[in-house]
C-alpha cells in the first residue's frame, strides 16, 4: 500500500465517523440550513478529498518507506507531557515543570546530573517568576502554596 | 495623500513613545531568537507570548507580537545560512544557496544581503499596507453577509490554487480545519456540536492550542532525536560587507521578491512560505546562469528572504482592513486584539486610527531595529545555536504547555495542544501541509454564520450571491482559480509550480 492511499483512506474513515456523529443535529434544508448542515457538508467534502487522495495516490511513496525510527521517543515525550499536563493543576506549575525537565533531561536524554538539576530548577523557577510574578499570569500553585 | 501623511505622523507619535519603542525592540529580539530556534516558528512564538500581552494596552500588544513575527522572519535566515537548519519554514529556500555561500567562505555577505533584503522588502511591504489597507477597508464597508461568504469562499479557492504541495491534500487539510471549527455552540441555533459532553468545548476549539500543537509540538516530536550541537560559524562584523558584484546581483531579486511577496502575502495560505519558494523558482528561471543556483548564488538568498518578509507585511492587509486572517499567524494576532475588546475589520482604521497607524509606524521602526541591531549582534545570537537540542526542546515543550495553559487557564487547551501535536506529527510524516488546518479552524465559524445569514436575508434563495456584483465577482474569480487548479489533475498539464521551477526546487 502507498502512503497517500493509506492517509486518504484514514481521512475517509474520519469523515464517515463525523458524518455518523452529525446525526444528532438537525440538518434542515438547502434553503434553511440547520446546525447539522455545514458539518455534514464538510464531512462529505473531507470524505471526497480523502477518497481522491487515495485514488490518485498510486504513485506516492510506499507506506513502508515512511521512517518511524523516532516514533518511540515521540510517544514517550507525548505521554510524559500528558502526565505533566495532568499534574499541572494538582501539584502546581513549578514542581510539575521541574519534574518534567528532570525526566526529559535525566531519563530520556541521559545528561549529567548537575546540568540537569541546574536547567530544571533554573527554568522552572525563573519562568514562574517572569510569567507568573512579573507578567501576572495566574499559574497553578501546589496545595502547599509553592 | 496628505491625509495619509498626517495619519502616519499620528502613527509615529504613538510608535516613537518610549514604551512602544521598548516593546517593538523586545518583540524584534524575541522574534529573532524564536526564528533561529528549530521548533519555535513565528506562530508558536506569538502564541506563547499571547498571554503576556493581556495586561498590556492593545497598541503595545500588537506592536510586540508583530515585532516577534517579522523578527522571526529575519532570525530564520541566520540558521539557514550558517547551519543549513531553517529556523522556520519560510527559510527553507535560503538554506540552499545561503549555506553553500557559507561553505564558500561568504557567510557574512549572505547574512548581510538577507538582512538588507529583509529590510527593504519589509519597508516596501509597510508602504503597501499603509496605502492599500485604508482603501480596502473603505471598500469593505459595502460588504454584507453575502459578500463575506463570497470572500471567504474565494479565500479557500485561492488557498487550493496557491498550495505549495498537493492541491488535494491542501483541500483535505482545509476541510479538517473547517470541521474543527464546527466544534462548540452553533451561534444561530444554540446547539452544542461535537463537544463529547465536555463543557469546555462549548466555546469551540481555540486557535492557540491548535497552532502550538500543530506547529510547535509536532516539530519537537520530529526533531527531538537530534544529538550534539552542530558546528556554528561565527562571522565577524568586517566580514559582513558584500562585494560590489554581490550587491549588483541582489538588486533585481530584492525588488522582485518584495513585490511578489507582498502580493502573495495578501492571499490566504502559508504565504510567507510559498512566496520564498516562488521567488527562488523565478530567480532561477530568470538567471542567465541557472547552474550557479544551489552552489552559492546570492540571488537565491536575496529573493526568498525579501519575499518572505514582504509577505509578512502583506498578510496584515486583509487582517486589518477586513478582519479576516489569511494565515495562522494573523489569526492568533486577531485573537490578541480581540482580547482587548477591539474587532479588526473595516471600521478599525476609522475608529481606532492611533492603533492602526501606530502599528504601521512601529513596523517601520521595527525594520530599522532589526537591521541595525541584528547584523552587529549576529555573533551573539549564534551562541544560542551552540546549546544542544537535548537541552532546548524540553524547555520549549515546557513553554508550549505554559503558554497554552495561560491563554484561558484551561487544562482542556493543554490536552487539545498535545492531541494536535500528535496529529500534526503523523500528518507531517505523510507530507500534509498543516497551515490550512489552522486557517480553516478560524474561517469556519465566519463562513457558516455569513452563509446562513445570507440565506436568511434572501429567504433561502441562493440567487442572492449572483444578484450582488461584489459577491458575484469574488465567487466567479474563486471558481475560475479553482478550475485552473484542478486542470493539471485532469489534463496532466503543467501548473504554476512547474512554470516557476518549483517542482524541481522541491525535488
Amino acid at each position: 500500500m502507498r502512503s497517500d492511499q493509506f492517509s486518504g483512506l484514514m481521512l475517509l474513515l474520519l469523515a464517515l465517523y463525523l458524518g455518523w456523529q452529525n446525526r444528532a443535529y438537525p440538518v434542515g434544508s438547502l434553503q434553511e440550513p440547520g446546525p447539522g448542515y455545514m458539518p455534514l457538508l464538510l464531512a462529505v467534502f473531507l470524505g471526497a478529498t480523502g477518497l481522491l487522495i487515495a485514488l490518485w495516490g498510486g504513485k506516492s511513496k510506499p507506506l513502508a518507506a515512511i521512517r518511524w525510527s523516532g516514533a518511540m521517543r515521540a510517544l514517550v515525550i507525548m505521554v510524559a507531557s500528558a502526565v505533566g499536563a495532568f499534574a499541572l493543576e494538582h501539584i502546581g506549575y513549578r514542581i510539575t515543570v521541574i519534574a518534567l525537565l528532570i525526566f526529559f533531561l535525566g531519563v530520556i536524554e541521559r545528561r549529567r546530573p548537575l546540568p540537569v538539576l541546574l536547567v530544571s530548577f533554573g527554568f522552572g523557577l525563573i519562568s514562574f517568576y517572569v510569567v507568573g510574578d512579573l507578567l501576572h499570569v495566574p499559574l497553578p500553585r501546589s496545595p502547599w502554596g509553592f | 495623500m496628505l491625509e495619509t501623511f498626517n495619519n502616519l505622523l499620528l502613527g509615529f507619535s504613538v510608535a516613537l513613545s518610549p514604551s512602544v519603542l521598548v516593546y517593538a525592540f523586545v518583540g524584534c529580539i524575541i522574534g529573532t531568537l524564536v526564528g533561529m530556534m528549530p521548533g519555535l516558528g513565528p506562530l508558536a512564538g506569538i502564541s506563547l507570548l499571547l498571554p503576556a500581552t493581556f495586561g498590556l494596552n492593545p497598541i503595545i500588544a500588537i506592536v510586540l507580537l508583530s515585532g516577534v513575527y517579522y523578527g522571526a522572519m529575519y532570525g530564520g535566515s541566520t540558521t539557514s545560512i550558517l547551519m543549513r537548519i531553517p529556523g522556520e519554514a519560510a527559510s527553507v529556500m535560503t538554506c540552499v544557496d545561503g549555506y553553500a555561500m557559507t561553505q564558500n567562505g561568504r557567510a557574512g555577505p549572505a547574512l548581510a544581503i538577507a538582512a538588507i533584503g529583509s529590510f527593504i522588502a519589509g519597508t516596501a511591504g509597510v508602504v503597501g499596507l499603509m496605502l492599500l489597507a485604508p482603501t480596502l477597508a473603505e471598500f469593505a464597508l459595502r460588504f454584507g453577509p453575502p459578500e463575506y461568504t463570497a470572500l471567504l469562499m474565494m479565500g479557500l479557492f485561492i488557498l487550493a490554487y496557491m498550495s505549495g504541495g498537493s492541491m488535494l491534500k491542501t483541500l483535505a487539510m482545509a476541510g479538517l480545519g473547517l470541521m474543527l471549527g464546527m466544534i462548540g455552540i452553533d451561534a444561530m441555533s444554540g446547539y452544542t456540536r461535537f463537544s463529547f459532553d465536555l463543557v469546555e468545548l462549548g466555546d469551540g476549539v481555540g486557535i492557540v492550542p491548535v497552532a502550538v500543537g500543530l506547529f510547535g509540538i509536532s516539530e519537537i516530536l520530529l526533531t527531538a532525536g537530534q544529538d550534539a550541537a552542530p558546528k556554528v560559524q561565527n562571522p565577524k562584523l568586517h566580514d559582513l560587507i558584500p562585494s560590489r558584484e554581490e550587491f549588483r546581483l541582489s538588486v533585481g531579486p530584492i525588488a522582485r521578491g518584495s513585490l511578489l511577496g507582498f502580493m502573495i502575502g495578501i492571499i490566504p495560505g502559508s504565504a510567507h512560505i510559498i512566496s520564498s519558494f516562488v521567488s527562488y523558482g523565478i530567480e532561477r528561471r530568470m538567471s542567465k546562469h541557472p547552474e550557479r543556483f544551489g552552489k552559492g548564488a546570492i540571488e537565491g538568498v536575496a529573493g526568498p528572504e525579501s519575499a518572505n518578509n514582504a509577505a509578512a507585511s502583506g498578510a496584515f492587509v486583509p487582517m486589518m482592513a477586513l478582519g479576516i486572517p489569511t494565515s495562522p499567524v494573523t489569526a492568533v494576532m486577531i485573537a490578541a486584539i480581540m482580547v482587548h475588546g477591539i474587532s479588526p475589520g473595516p471600521l478599525l482604521i476609522s475608529q481606532q486610527p492611533e492603533l492602526f497607524w501606530g502599528f504601521v509606524a512601529s513596523m517601520y521602526v521595527g525594520n530599522v531595529v532589526l537591521l541595525v541591531l541584528n547584523l552587529p549582534m549576529v555573533g551573539l545570537f549564534v551562541n544560542l545555536l551552540r546549546i544542544p537540542y537535548a537541552y532546548l526542546y524540553p524547555c520549549i515543550l515546557a513553554f508550549c504547555i505554559l503558554g497554552t495553559y495561560s491563554v484561558s487557564n484551561s487544562m482542556i487547551d493543554v490536552w487539545i495542544m498535545l492531541i494536535m501535536g500528535g496529529i500534526g506529527y503523523v500528518l507531517r510524516k505523510f507530507d500534509y501541509d498543516l497551515a490550512p488546518v489552522a486557517l480553516g479552524l478560524v474561517l469556519s465559524p465566519m463562513l457558516e454564520l455569513s452563509l446562513r445569514q445570507s440565506l436568511a436575508m434572501s429567504a433561502g434563495d441562493y440567487g442572492i450571491f449572483l444578484e450582488r456584483p461584489i459577491a458575484t465577482t469574488m465567487l466567479g474569480l474563486g471558481v475560475l482559480l479553482f478550475l485552473l487548479s484542478i486542470k493539471p489533475l485532469i489534463f496532466k498539464s503543467k501548473d504554476w509550480r512547474s512554470k516557476v521551477g518549483l517542482d524541481e526546487v522541491e525535488g
